[in-house]
């Protein structure tokens, strides 16, 4: 018997012949926070949850997403950063971007490493728990993208914040590589104290478009 | 492990448990002989006090900001219960899955199986350097032992499974394996074992984790293969998940060529939408946030992102034999948060070394002896005072006094001759159901008083057989005057 037919038959016996129908599973926590996308309590709410995380969150006017990406830069790498420090998702907006930046294109993922901040889109934002999901659609980039460069901005707009985790990941494809991230890289294994920035980006910033 | 242990390890309803003789879910020694030297290790005490008083802070806080945390908790039980009864289709739906996705999927009915799978896996890219995502699955069947045995070269990254790799030393916690080790041993380890590490190294957690990240970089930037578990996989899709927060899991998951994930067959979950309860409740549960920083999900291979070969080892190393056990099967649905270690009264003293298991504290003390079958580490069950603090935050509601009751039960049926507690038991039974023979025994205990001289309890140095029953507990010492003399006294008969 190959080892597939085993383990199968071992989990058939283990449960008899006249298992037990699975039992019915009761959704009565909450599936909806109760605020649609987008609503200003949510951005609110976002704002105070990620920066809880460390991370730094700047609001602006959706015609202003190109200048405070710029500002978040300047935050992150030093008002000293030059374009070419800076790698963007191929599919993230043209005025997003700043000015004569790296776009990402199928050069091997660890030359990534050599940038020092990364832009990336996000497919969705929950505010409670102050997550972005990004799902390797062209605007938010492969994962090595939102990995290798030690700053990372992320840009999402206000119709992309849901007010909880059930609502966040039915607005997502499972079958797309995602990466939640949840404010930056950390490690609590020394004496269970939270420390900001190991192995990936040390300098997560947000901006938050409406 | 001893010459005399015989060869096989028992079944359970024919089932075969994990095998001897590989992985870590069995000790060298009996719980109290282990625990004995914990509890004298003054540091140890101090390093497990502080961290799981921290860790319960946290938790408690945001698990009390949740206004549906019952609800979630009874939704991820019930989610687990409805997996289990249909586990064979999950696992055959969940291979469609991830094959359909260009991933191929394995199966291994034991650790020696899953170490030689992969093995051979590592074996046929060509190179001889694994990094690894920390993982209990891997733990639990040896795998670093027998990649390292076949001359591959393999390098744990998550921060405090470094700290045990470079300390030649065993993790003692699901969550943070070095949460015995507090910052002045870990800087030690670090200056001792890390090349061209800075000499002027400090024990700022910060100053440790940049060393870390320092160390690795390089590692992790030529990795070809990586090794890692999984938290959930989903069937209806495919879709693996690893939840962790260095990004040191990332580093795993995206850059090497080859995704090699070893998942106990209990991890599998029914749907996509399952995870909205899970991702709820294990982070809140594990390390008291919000949100771990980083949850990765891939679903089989996609062209230009992330690994081009993927793996997936199935792993039952017992697991079947504890689904066969209507009582302990409920064990299987563990998500690894790590909350009962953290409220255990014994784990915090004890420490996790003392359970002798990759899986320590009140789930280790269920989880091993059905893997292992009871016999094997019949010491387990009574690690545990049964205070029902684990139950109570266990995010799965996991009855883990009931499973200890239950395989306490089973233990002391698979003896074959009576143990002198069975015996002093029947003995107090018969005193017990006659009034005579029980006055008389109440009368006849005031000469404890004697051998107390005056202290509230009786010295823990009495001859054996007493002593088996007084090492670990303190004996009062008998009152001058029964209950009923007294009632008597004060109220006449």
């Amino acid at each position: 018997m190959s080892a597939r037919e085993e383990v199968l038959s071992r989990v058939r016996q283990a449960l008899g012949a006249d298992r037990t129908a699975p039992e019915e599973v009761v959704r009565d926590y909450r599936l909806t926070d109760g605020r649609p996308a987008g609503d200003p309590a949510l951005l609110e709410l976002l704002v105070e949850r990620v920066e809880d995380y460390r991370a730094t969150v700047l609001r602006c006017a959706p015609a202003e997403v190109g200048a405070t990406v710029r500002a978040a830069l300047d935050q992150g790498l030093g008002s000293g950063w030059s374009a070419g420090d800076v790698v963007v998702a191929p599919g993230l907006a043209e005025d997003w971007r700043p000015a004569g930046c790296d776009v990402d294109d199928d050069r091997p993922a660890v030359q990534l490493a050599d940038r020092a901040a990364s832009v990336t889109a996000v497919a969705v934002a929950v505010a409670e728990t102050g997550t972005l999901v990004l799902d390797g659609s062209p605007a938010c980039g492969r994962r090595a993208l939102s990995l290798l460069p030690d700053c990372l901005v992320c840009v999402v707009t206000a119709d992309q914040v849901v007010g909880s985790v059930p609502e966040g990941l039915a607005r997502l494809d499972p079958l797309r590589p995602l990466t939640m991230v949840s404010g930056p890289s950390a490690t609590s294994d020394i004496e269970l104290q939270r420390v900001e920035g190991v192995h990936g980006p040390r300098t997560l910033l947000v901006v938050l478009a409406g | 492990m001893t010459a005399t242990v015989p060869p096989k390890a028992p079944t359970f309803l024919g089932l075969p448990t994990a095998p001897r003789g590989v992985g870590h879910l069995r000790g060298d020694q009996s719980f109290p002989d282990a625990a004995r030297g914990a509890l004298r290790d003054g540091q140890l005490r101090a390093n497990l006090g502080h961290a799981t008083s921290t860790i319960r802070g946290k938790r408690a806080k945001v698990v009390d900001e949740l206004p549906d945390w019952a609800q979630l908790r009874e939704a991820g039980r019930a989610l687990k219960t409805a997996t289990m009864a249909r586990l064979d289709d999950h696992l055959e739906e969940l291979e469609r899955q991830v094959t359909a996705r260009g991933g191929v999927v394995h199966w291994a009915r034991d650790a020696n199986e899953a170490n030689e799978i992969v093995t051979r896996l590592v074996q046929a890219t060509g190179t001889s350097e694994v990094v690894k995502v920390k993982s209990m699955a891997t733990q639990e069947i040896g795998l670093n032992e027998a990649l390292e045995a076949a001359g591959l070269d393999v390098f744990e990254t998550d921060l405090a499974e470094l700290i045990v790799q470079l300390g030649e030393d065993k993790p003692s916690h699901i969550l943070v394996p070095a949460i015995h080790k507090n910052r002045a041993e870990i800087r030690e380890i670090f200056a001792r074992t890390i090349p061209g590490v800075d000499p002027d190294l400090t024990d700022d957690p910060r100053q440790l984790a940049m060393a870390a990240r320092t160390h690795l970089r390089e590692r992790f930037l030529r990795a070809r293969v990586a090794v890692s578990g999984a938290n959930f996989a989903v069937a209806e899709t495919g879709t693996l998940t690893v939840v962790e927060s260095e990004g040191n899991g990332r580093m795993c998951l995206t850059l090497p060529e080859t995704l090699i994930t070893v998942m106990g067959i209990e991890k599998v979950v029914p749907t996509w939408r399952d995870l909205e309860v899970f991702l709820q409740l294990l982070p809140r549960s594990s390390t008291g946030e919000r949100m771990n920083p980083y949850t990765s999900t891939w679903a089989g291979v996609t062209p230009g992102d992330g690994p081009q070969e993927f793996h997936l080892v199935l792993l039952d190393n017992g697991r079947t034999a504890v689904l066969a056990d209507e009582v302990g099967r409920e064990a299987l649905h563990c998500i690894r948060c790590s909350a009962c270690l953290n409220v255990c009264p014994v784990y915090e003293r004890a420490g996790g070394h003392s359970y002798g298991s990759v899986y320590p504290g009140p789930i280790g003390a269920v989880l091993s002896p059905m893997l292992t079958g009871v016999e094997d580490n019949a010491s387990l069950p009574f690690a545990s005072s049964l205070c029902g603090a684990c139950y109570d935050v266990c995010p799965v509601a996991i009855d883990i006094p009931s499973i200890l009751v239950h395989l306490r039960a089973e233990h002391v049926e698979a003896q074959e001759r009576p143990t002198a507690e069975a015996v002093a038991f029947r003995g107090l039974a018969k005193v017990m159901s006659h009034p005579r023979l029980w006055h008389l025994a109440q009368r006849a205990s005031r000469l404890g008083r004697l051998i107390a001289r005056g202290r509230p309890t009786l010295p823990n140095a009495l001859p054996p057989p007493v002593s088996g029953w007084t090492r670990s507990r303190d004996l009062p010492t008998p009152p001058k005057e029964t209950f009923v003399e007294s009632w008597v006294r004060e109220h006449g008969s």
